[in-house]
């Protein structure tokens, strides 16, 4: 359970990513921030792990409450808390065992993890690994990867934290529709299965209503919708994308990716 | 405007860009011919009475005496050890420094421009300079040596070190900061394993330089081969230090196909 209490986000430059935004994220649902890119969705998500910290307001989690209290409740936050990214954020001439591993080092001091972890640690993440259908991949450079694989590499060094919430930053914005509809129900099996609360942020419609349990739609910095995927109707659209984006996002109908990468 | 005037004043405004960019080539030149000509270059009677000299010299270097080799190995192996243990001392203390160093891993700015300057003030200070000064302070033989190259080394090492830690991609620093990753976590897991191999390049590159640089501190009186090639020079033996330039040679070739074997294997 994570909770955003009238939260603001103006950055040095002065522009207001996010603007007075409120929202709860129950455990183990799967929560969708949807919007046009900068609407604030991954100001949004970096708040709830602090990577951002808001100019006012309050970030709370169940077990931690203020996420901002300490150094020790942040890390400790950080710890329960996986991110998966748009761009996957590995590093390529590292393996796919060691990019996961990198998912432990909050379990361990900093000196502890100068030394190769301890083999629990190693065989927490070649389990993750095997989740998202990589275990043989484990030894291979992850550079050498597809985009696809190369992501489900990012979602395995979030399981590895063993978390209790996933946020995913545009997880498959990067990906051809086809992988990026794998990819996402492969994040949706997991945290289903785990009781996981995952908060994902997307632009493709369809994708929103498919896997959304809950939808937050943002635009300007504020939220402008907060309902089941259902009840995402051409008006509440309208608030979301502008009306100027009507004819093309139809309901039911897929935006197209606004990024055509590299293939799975 | 007609159109003919227009390609006149496009083409008028074309021609002082030439005569501006002949001007800055001229000016190039005089400086040059000018530098050559404070430094006596244009003197044509030292030339005439030095080529002679110099044929002399070159006559009495052919052929290279070896036979004094025995006494060269020993010297020969001190200053490759020279060479290593100034390049890992140089390592060991130019990678936190680098830390400090680069902007994305410094704590602030301020320890940022200070590491900046120390790194600067090193540099600027000749290791024929730093050997002598050692050679006084620990007197003779291969410390000195291992002292002046490992020091001057920190300096450029350091800053070459940093500029690869600051352009480090950010991307995997997030990942891990978001993981809980501590900051010197972040600076072991994310940026470190990012730039080894740039690392490994320029150490091995530093450690080519340390073999020749250690030859010349003998001459100081800073240990290994360069001090029986002053040696050499003070007796005007000169059949043996072509002997001893050669031997020099061979080994800088040696080191510097090892390194970039080295480097090959490590990318």
């Amino acid at each position: 359970m994570l909770d955003l209490d009238n939260v603001t986000v103006r950055y040095a430059n002065r522009v207001t990513a996010l603007e007075d935004a409120s929202a709860a994220f129950p455990q183990g649902q799967f929560i969708v921030l949807l919007g046009p890119s900068g609407a604030g969705k991954s100001t949004m998500l970096r708040c709830l792990n602090g990577l951002v910290r808001p100019t006012s307001g309050k970030v709370r989690s169940e077990r931690e409450g203020d996420i901002f209290a300490s150094a020790a409740v942040l890390r400790r936050h950080r710890q329960q808390t996986g991110m998966i990214f748009q761009q996957h954020h590995l590093i390529g001439r590292l393996t796919a065992l060691q990019n996961v591993l990198m998912g432990r080092l909050a379990f361990h001091g900093t000196f502890r993890s100068m030394l190769p972890l301890p083999r629990a640690d190693r065989l927490v993440a070649i389990e993750a690994l095997d989740r998202v259908g990589l275990g043989d991949r484990a030894l291979h450079r992850a550079d050498q990867l597809s985009g696809g694989q190369q992501q489900r590499v990012g979602i395995a060094r979030a399981l590895a934290q063993r978390p209790a919430a996933i946020l995913a930053d545009e997880p498959v914005a990067s990906l051809d529709p086809a992988t990026a509809d794998k990819v996402l129900a492969l994040l949706h099996r997991i945290c289903r299965e785990d009781g996981i609360t995952a908060v994902v942020s997307l632009h493709q419609v369809e994708l929103a209503r498919r896997y959304g349990d809950r939808i937050y739609g943002l635009a300007d910095g504020r939220i402008v919708f907060d309902g089941a995927g259902q009840t995402l109707c051409g008006a509440s659209l309208d608030r979301i994308y502008g009306p100027s984006l009507k004819t093309s996002v139809q309901p039911g109908q897929s935006q197209p990716p606004l990024k055509m990468a590299k293939t799975a | 405007m007609s159109q003919s005037q227009s390609y006149a004043t496009i083409l008028a405004e074309e021609r002082r860009g030439g005569l501006r960019h002949a001007a800055l080539v001229a000016t190039v030149v005089a400086i040059c011919v000018a530098a050559l000509w404070i430094t006596g270059f244009f003197d044509g009677r030292r030339f005439a009475e030095g080529l002679p000299a110099l044929g002399q010299l070159g006559s009495e270097m052919v052929p290279p005496d070896f036979s004094r080799w025995q006494h060269w190995l020993r010297p020969l192996l001190d200053t490759l050890a020279m060479s290593i243990a100034g390049t890992a001392l140089a390592v060991v203390i130019s990678l936190p420094l680098a830390i400090l160093a680069a902007p994305n891993t410094s704590p602030n700015p301020l320890v940022y421009q200070f590491t900046r300057t120390i790194l600067a003030f090193l540099r600027s200070i000749p290791e024929i300079i730093l050997g002598v000064i050692f050679v006084a302070a620990v007197g003779f033989g291969a410390l000195p040596g291992v002292l002046a190259l490992a020091l001057h080394s920190v300096g450029m090492v350091g800053k070459f070190y940093a500029e690869a830690i600051e352009h480090v991609d950010p991307k995997p620093l997030e990942a891990a900061r978001a993981a809980g990753a501590t900051r010197m976590q972040v600076i072991t897991h994310a940026v470190l394993p990012q730039v080894f191999p740039q690392l490994a390049d320029i150490t091995l590159y530093r450690w080519e330089y340390h073999f020749r640089a250690s030859a010349v501190l003998g001459i100081v009186g800073a240990g290994g081969i360069g001090f029986e090639l002053m040696a050499a020079l003070r007796l005007i033996a000169y059949d043996q230090v072509s002997a001893i330039l050669l031997s020099i040679l061979a080994c800088v070739v040696v080191v510097d196909a090892l390194g970039a074997r080295l480097r090959k294997a490590l990318k």
